[in-house]
């Protein structure tokens, strides 16, 4: 047995050991959750701030949107951000009054992989509004002709591939949807997860890409990045206005613009099919949720400095990592909206 | 030779090969999965792996240093959960087989075995994240430790009831207690393989994301304190994984090698423990 | 010796004994008790929506409000009997070959390796299976003769991820785990048994045979663990399955499993119905596992009750 003294008495040393009293400065960590999408700029974010702030330590975990409200609403995390802004049920549900910020901008686009085809596609909202209820179901589909005139597009069968997993990335694609189509609107819906009429589920962006790429005669949706970063065929969407437009930094900054004349005070705002020349239809803002009147002052104050910082100073790192900075007229918004919060 | 005994002979024959091939097929995969995570793994193994905490995009370098303690300390903390309960528990079920507690527990061990990992992190998270309003290595250490119980339980059982019963009747008579003739001559008779089903236990732990997703939660800075979020091996490289990063995702790639080369460690040091426990046994 | 109560050689052997390690058994069936009841509890929004409809409806509608487990049930079923099917076999031979077939010299390398299939995380798997294993079967599908197309369990176009995926992925995660523990069955029989039957003219197979009958019951429940691992399985199947909440015969069609859906949309799901009917998926699962579990012990009873006795069945006696 003196095997078990000895494990014993080790064992006793490392609890010891690991629950000793810390340090006395020990830097303040604040804990977020919530959307995937804005994970890569987000990391970048709470990176740099640290290096200005060594002493705040902010840990942000992709559990999804949904998620990321759930958990501020359960209080365990200290700030949420969603793809896809609170419902009024949600903002009920909530113990306290939460308030969005808009952080920074991306695209959501159609990708697909169609063998012996180079040509960039063009997609009109109707016609993905059909192919993603299965009503389009081959590839040479005269509505698909009509829009690329000059493509010689195969006989086969389209393979849908949307997400399985609840996502902001959904969201967006479906109010586009919506928007375009009277028949997905009554049909489908606007959500984070829906009942998709058609097609196999992907497990996040990655899953979809991945399936997409694999499968020939494939068609899916992902955010612009993936579809940049795994190098997949991406096509241009019909605007608004009816020019089709390619998704890039430009034409989603273009559709912020458009809303940010009419911004509802509560940036609660939805950017897909905005009117405009070249504004990127499927568009949307993603926001970070804080308690207008947290309990923890000192870690709120905290935020509402990194907020200044983020949507100022920060704003440089979105390009390179394949979002759209925010529009001017939106950063003074929030400037004065980030004083609503009451963290003295 | 009879015409029988070619028959049986040739039957006998027949299912040593086919036993001899269902290990082979078993390897093919297996050497398969290990190429591909060592060959996309192993290019991003570097000390810095090792030594360094995680990197936003486009900085190059970074590790999962945190991520590789905070996978230490919560399979420690399951198996501090897991083990003693587990191994008692498999004791009293082996020791008083008839009773209506010993097939509750047996009942029991199987059903939580079924339980997707999932639903046993939703049952952490409410008893252990939403009462204090804070996810934490305990509560992930929870969550993986209740997966343990029942293949720990299992096992410990049906080890202990193959003793043969001649062991026990021998300690008995010599006047041992119950309890003693338990721990000192049964107990010891079924260690090793006792040990297998910890192993097993751990290793299938070890792998595990979906129950630390909202237990432990998962933490970008180095943290070995109990009552935070904490990193882990299985949640970072399924963070990088499911990102459109290349170089995350060889750091993903890198973590999984480390993950099951840690395991393996793990194994290969519990197994040479077992055969010294064995040779301990039969002197 | 100190005296400490009754030492008899038959049962009892002082209460403290039985006392405190039924304590500490006891928290076994309270954790199931736990899980059970956290399950029933947030889940009683959706079972007073839907009441027992929600086991045979098929539609899953979170933005309608409509919710049915149906495919879940179905594709959780599905595949994993169809791996059970796949790797129990494969197990056993593994088993056999490792605890009495192998040479000596390969035995501990060898059990070390099927170990460490058990060693790979899920998500790994997962992985694995989307840049390897989908393409595989994706392949096999294409070549599938039209012949046997036309039959209900080989309709569909060949996608690659679908039950057949799922199925194969679950058989080989499944493997180590009833390997390991019916290896360490099969170890325990007492060679006096082996020796017995082969003193009586047995065959290898007859020999083994007659163990695998001896610890019947610990193999049926190392097949069990198996299969616990497959029922509960989340990450590796939802990237292989195609998640399409739609039941099929068909091995090709993507289908969906209860862990896989709650996994997949348990983080995203706002309002309280929806919380409430993935829930309630859980619960289903869970009782699923309950029946499941019930069954193979009515199956271990009626192959031979109590045979879990203290003394092996005495061999018949090499007298001289």
């Amino acid at each position: 047995m003196k095997i078990v003294r000895s494990l014993l008495f080790v064992l006793a040393a490392a609890v010891a050991v690991l629950l000793a009293p810390a340090a006395s400065a020990e830097p303040v960590q604040i804990d977020g959750a919530g959307a995937t999408f804005p994970y890569p700029i987000y990391s970048k974010w709470f990176s740099e701030y640290n290096k200005i702030h060594p002493d705040i330590r902010i840990n942000y975990q992709s559990i999804g949107s949904g998620g990321g409200i759930r958990q501020l609403s359960n209080q365990t995390v200290f700030f949420g951000a969603t793809d896809g802004p609170m419902t009024a049920e949600q903002l009920q549900a909530a113990p306290g009054r939460v308030l969005h910020f808009p952080t920074v901008l991306g695209a959501v686009v159609p990708v697909y992989n169609l063998e012996g085809v180079d040509a960039e596609l063009k997609f009109s909202g109707p016609v993905l509004a059909g192919i993603f209820l299965g009503k389009i179901a081959k590839w040479n589909d005269p509505a698909l002709a009509k829009d690329n005139p000059g493509v010689t597009f195969p006989a086969g069968e389209i393979t849908v591939v949307h997400r399985a997993d609840g996502s902001g990335t959904s969201y967006i694609f479906c109010d586009y949807l919506s928007k375009v189509s009277p028949e997905w609107k009554t049909k489908v819906g606007v959500a984070t997860s829906v009942n998709w009429p058609a097609g196999i589920g992907g497990k996040g962006n990655e899953g979809v890409a991945g399936l997409v790429k694999q499968a020939p005669g494939s068609i899916g949706y992902v955010e612009l990045i993936y579809a940049l970063q795994n190098k997949i065929a991406y096509g241009s969407v019909k605007s608004f206005d009816g020019e089709f437009v390619r998704a890039s930094i430009d034409s989603v900054s273009a559709a912020a613009a458009a809303a940010a004349k009419q911004m509802p005070p509560d940036f609660r705002v939805s950017i897909t099919n905005a009117p405009g020349p070249g504004v990127y239809p499927i568009s949307s803002f993603t926001w970070l949720l804080l308690y207008e009147k947290p309990r923890d002052k000192q870690r709120s104050r905290m935020m509402v400095d990194f907020m200044s910082w983020a949507i100022h100073d920060g704003q440089k790192f979105a390009g390179e990592l394949g979002y759209a900075p925010l529009p001017g007229a939106v950063v003074s918004l929030e400037e004065a909206a980030l004083k609503k919060i009451k963290a003295e | 030779m009879s015409w029988n005994q070619t028959r049986r002979k040739a039957v006998s024959g027949l299912v040593v090969g086919f036993c001899a091939a269902s290990v082979v097929l078993a390897l093919i995969p297996l050497g398969f999965i290990l190429t591909y995570v060592i060959r996309n793994g192993l290019p991003a193994l570097s000390l810095g792996f090792f030594t360094q905490m995680p990197k936003p995009v486009g900085e190059p370098g970074g590790g999962m240093a945190n991520a590789i303690a905070g996978t230490l300390i919560l399979v420690g903390l399951a198996a501090l959960v897991a083990v003693p309960i587990g191994i008692i528990s498999g004791i009293y079920v082996s020791e008083y087989r008839r009773t209506r507690l010993a097939s509750a527990v047996r009942f029991s061990a199987d059903i939580l075995n079924g339980v997707p990992s999932i639903v046993i992190g939703l049952f952490a998270y409410t008893a252990a994240v939403l009462p204090f309003r804070r996810f934490s290595a305990l509560a992930g250490g929870l969550a993986l430790g209740i997966m343990m119980i029942p293949i720990i339980v299992r096992t410990t059982e049906e080890l202990l009831n193959l003793v043969p019963g001649a062991l026990r009747d021998g300690a008995l008579a010599l006047g041992a207690s119950r309890a003693r003739a338990v721990f000192t001559v049964i107990l010891p008779a079924a260690l090793p393989g006792i040990l297998t089903g910890v192993l097993v236990a751990l290793a299938r732990i070890a792998g595990e994301t979906a129950p630390l997703l909202f237990t432990a939660f998962n933490n970008r800075f180095w943290s070995t304190r109990l009552d935070q979020p904490i990193a882990s091996l299985t949640v970072q490289v399924y963070t990088y994984a499911i990102s459109p990063y290349d170089d995350w995702h060889r750091q993903a790639w890198a973590g999984a090698t480390v993950l099951i080369g840690a395991i393996l460690l793990f194994s290969l040091l519990a197994r040479a423990t077992t055969r010294r426990l064995e040779r301990m046994h039969r002197t | 010796m100190s005296a400490r109560g009754p030492r008899g050689a038959s049962s009892g052997g002082g209460r403290l004994f039985p006392l405190w390690t039924g304590l500490v058994a006891v928290l076994v069936p309270c954790l199931v008790a736990g899980i059970a009841a956290t399950l029933w509890w947030e889940s009683l929004l959706s079972i007073r929506e839907f009441g027992l409809h929600f086991w045979r409806t098929s539609v899953w509608d979170p933005v309608a409000g409509e919710f049915g487990a149906f495919p879940f049930i179905w594709g959780t079923l599905y595949s994993s009997f169809l791996a059970l099917l796949l790797s129990t076999p494969i197990a056993l031979g593994i088993a056999i070959f490792l605890s009495d077939l192998s040479p000596h010299r390969l035995r501990q390398p060898l059990i070390f390796l099927t170990e460490l299939l058990a060693a790979i995380p899920s998500i790994v798997y997962g992985l694995w299976g989307i840049f390897v294993l989908v393409p595989l079967v994706r392949s096999l599908e294409s070549a599938t003769p039209a012949w046997l197309r036309g039959m209900p369990f080989f309709a569909g176009p060949p996608l690659g991820v679908g039950l057949l995926a799922a199925s194969l992925v679950l058989a080989v995660m499944m493997i180590p785990y009833t390997a390991s523990v019916a290896r360490e069955i099969l170890k325990a029989v007492p060679s006096t048994q082996r020796e017995g039957a082969y003193a009586l003219g047995a065959t290898r197979w007859e020999a083994i045979r007659m163990a695998l009958f001896y610890g019947r019951t610990g193999i049926i429940g190392a097949i069990m663990l198996g299969l616990g691992r497959a029922l509960g399985e989340t990450m590796a199947v939802t990237m292989l399955i195609g998640n399409n909440p739609k039941a099929s015969l068909s091995l090709f069609a993507p289908q969906y499993t209860m862990a896989a859906v709650i996994a997949n949309e348990f983080t995203e799901a706002a309002d309280e119905l929806y919380l409430n009917a993935l829930v309630e998926i859980g619960l289903v699962l869970f009782l699923i596992t309950v029946l499941i579990n019930a069954l193979s012990r009515l199956l271990i009873w009626r192959v031979g009750s109590e045979r879990r006795a203290r003394a092996p069945r005495p061999v018949p006696a090499t007298a001289t």
